[in-house]
């Protein structure tokens, strides 16, 4: 009953030279990379975002500035330093995230809940898990470019200093032996921080509360821990403020530091832990991160699909 | 380029006696049905079962007990492999809002494996085929509930999978928006030689969509048949024919013709207007086509409609307690 039409009509070609033509469906016949690539692609795509790169301008405002943040005054040290011709720089590398701590909590306070409390909110997590990858996985991408983003974040200014410190002539071999000091520091600190600020984010999908979240756990554990230990120096019982200390993430890294990287401690009196009592901190250090990445896990098997 | 479907004549779905239990609810119950290439229906009410099967098809939930395989691969063991191959569209939104389409699907690709030049390249031709043009570069946040619906189908089929599921596609979609929606599901099947899960609570869509449909209620198969099988047990004519001058009513004479040769016409189409001009008739086969063509053509009228009226798959359910035992054994 119907006209037999041509059935190639379609694909004769229109007078018009710039039309984009259906050329239809193509299948991928290429390589599928698996789970590695993708832990891979998600680590670096979470890399970037803590710095806002590949997002919009207005996330990238935050982080950059931070950075600043932390970069100027290494550069102002570096500058004096250079031109007042001193032997030592006026901070030590070990000192540096320490005194720097607040702009640290603000880093990982905005950038924590970015990094997963967007997925658990808009519920993107299912279609992570419907691929190949699996939870473990996707925890251990996120964790790990936290973790990156926060040692580019303190790590960068112990860079300034060092190469400042080369440039005056300063001692070299003490330089870097301390310049590594600091980095086993702040890679110390960058694990547990990321690992603290990813579990209280993952907790509270609403972007705000993470944010309080993250801010309240750190400055309310320091400011707790540096009064008891205030009060303990006041009463002469020396001896409980290393133990104190353990209740804190920021004087956990500063003891453990004070005990093995040769950092002077920011403890009442200076009094940092002993190196039988900094073997406690770091096995702190390390216990709370693992429990950080086990809690990660958990928390990620419940939002499946 | 036609691309051959590899899983030609192979079952894509099977499961058997694929069971559920939660601690208080029963979410599938003995479920055992074959499920082949094509565009499938997965009907049932809300809290049928049917989200729970598709979680246990990716590997991502194990069964309570009995078995199941997707595009041959035990889910129980192959989970990561299957879902290397299928593609997944959940029901509920899942976009983040300050990004691009372009940029959260090529995100995706790469997360399903794909390197980072194919990944860009399948994304802007995934984007094209399900109707994203230039506002694929604009925020997801601007998007209306269409276009967001297009993105969930483009991540789900951006890694070129063999088969993707597809929960409750058409979900807060206006009429037109879900006729497009259905139309793209047909065409991923047609044109992209993927296989298609689709699930459903409206049977009316599935009809015009999918080859076959598996009805499920309260974790029970309560049917699986082709489409055909659904709504071509008994097929209806309608038809319609002009008036001319020697038959000034062209419908009664072309019924009492038809009524000459023994076939009975009944009831008129309702109270559409025109209804009065169309007669049913049940076919019974090709012959009844050829009758009802040569009646006319001797009555010298013109026919201005020969359709089939199809019943509608809801109808399924209206029977379905009289055939819930038959067909828990056709299912296997």
């Amino acid at each position: 009953m119907a006209v037999d039409q041509p059935t190639h009509a379609a694909a004769t070609p229109a007078g018009d030279q710039s039309r984009i033509h259906d050329i239809g469906y193509r299948g991928y016949d290429g390589p599928r990379l698996g789970r590695a690539y993708a832990r891979r692609s998600l680590y670096s795509q979470s890399l970037r975002g803590a710095y806002g790169l590949g997002r919009s301008v207005k996330s990238k405002v935050l982080p950059m500035l931070l950075f600043a943040v932390m970069c100027v005054p290494a550069a102002i040290m570096v500058a004096v330093a250079v031109a007042t011709k001193a032997h030592e720089l006026p901070v030590s590398y070990t000192r540096y995230a320490i005194i720097m701590q607040a702009v640290i909590s603000l880093y990982i306070a905005s950038q924590a809940p970015q990094a997963v409390s967007r997925d658990l909110r808009f519920k993107t997590v299912p279609l992570y898990f419907s691929r190949p990858i699996e939870t473990a996985d996707y925890v251990r991408a996120k964790f790990a470019a936290l973790a990156s983003a926060l040692f580019v974040l303190t790590a960068g200014p112990l860079l300034v200093m060092y190469a400042g410190a080369l440039l005056s002539k300063m001692d070299f071999a003490h330089q870097t032996k301390e310049f590594a000091q600091g980095l086993v520091s702040v890679a110390l600190l960058s694990l547990l921080f990321a690992g603290i600020g990813l579990v209280i984010a993952a907790f509270t999908p609403r972007r705000g509360f993470g944010i309080a979240a993250v801010i309240a756990v750190l400055t309310i554990s320091y400011g707790a821990v540096s009064t008891l230990q205030a009060i303990a120096s006041t009463q002469d019982s020396d001896s409980a403020i290393p133990w104190i200390g353990l209740f804190s993430p920021i004087t956990l890294i500063d003891g453990v530091q004070s005990a093995f990287l040769g950092g002077s401690s920011a403890f009442p009196g200076g009094v940092g832990p002993s190196h039988g009592e900094g073997v406690v901190y770091v096995l702190v250090v390390l216990g709370l991160t693992a429990a950080c990445y086990g809690l990660l896990n958990r928390r990620y098997q419940k939002v499946g699909l | 380029m036609v691309r051959i479907t590899t899983v030609e004549d192979v079952t894509v779905i099977a499961t058997e006696s694929l069971s559920k239990r939660f601690p208080r609810v029963t979410a599938l119950d003995r479920l055992s049905v074959d499920i082949g290439p094509g565009v499938t229906g997965l009907v049932g009410a809300n809290g049928a079962g049917k989200s729970t099967l598709i979680k246990i098809l990716l590997g991502l939930s194990p069964a309570t007990e009995g078995r199941a395989e997707v595009l041959g691969l035990d889910v129980a063991t192959k989970g990561a492999a299957i879902r290397e191959r299928v593609g997944y569209m959940p029901e509920h939104d899942c976009l983040p809002p300050d990004v691009s389409a372009t940029e959260f699907v090529v995100h995706m690709a790469r997360m399903s494996g794909l390197p980072p030049a194919a990944a860009r390249e399948r994304t802007a031709d995934t984007l094209r085929h399900v109707g994203l043009y230039e506002e694929r570069y604009r925020p997801i946040g601007g998007y209306s509930t269409g276009m967001k619906q297009r993105v969930k189908l483009a991540q789900a089929l951006v890694h070129d999978p063999q088969l993707v599921f597809l929960d409750e596609p058409t979900n807060g979609l206006d009429p037109v928006g879900r006729d497009e929606m259905l139309g793209l599901i047909r065409r991923i099947h047609t044109d992209f030689g993927i296989s298609v899960l689709v699930t459903s609570h409206l049977l009316g869509e599935l009809e015009r969509t999918c080859d076959h449909v598996v009805v499920i209620d309260g974790g029970k198969l309560l049917r699986s048949s082709s489409t055909t099988d659904f709504t071509q047990t008994t097929t209806t004519l309608a038809i319609e024919v002009t008036d001319s001058d020697a038959h000034p009513d062209g419908t009664r004479a072309v019924r009492e013709a038809l009524h000459a040769r023994g076939v009975d016409t009944h009831g008129e189409a309702g109270g559409l207007p025109g209804a009065g001009h169309i007669l049913l008739l049940t076919a019974t086969g090709e012959e009844t086509y050829d009758l009802v063509r040569d009646v006319v053509a001797d009555l010298g009228l013109g026919l201005v409609r020969m359709e089939q009226r199809r019943h509608h798959i809801s109808e399924v359910f209206t029977s379905s307690d009289d055939q819930r035992k038959e067909a828990v054994g056709h299912g296997g």
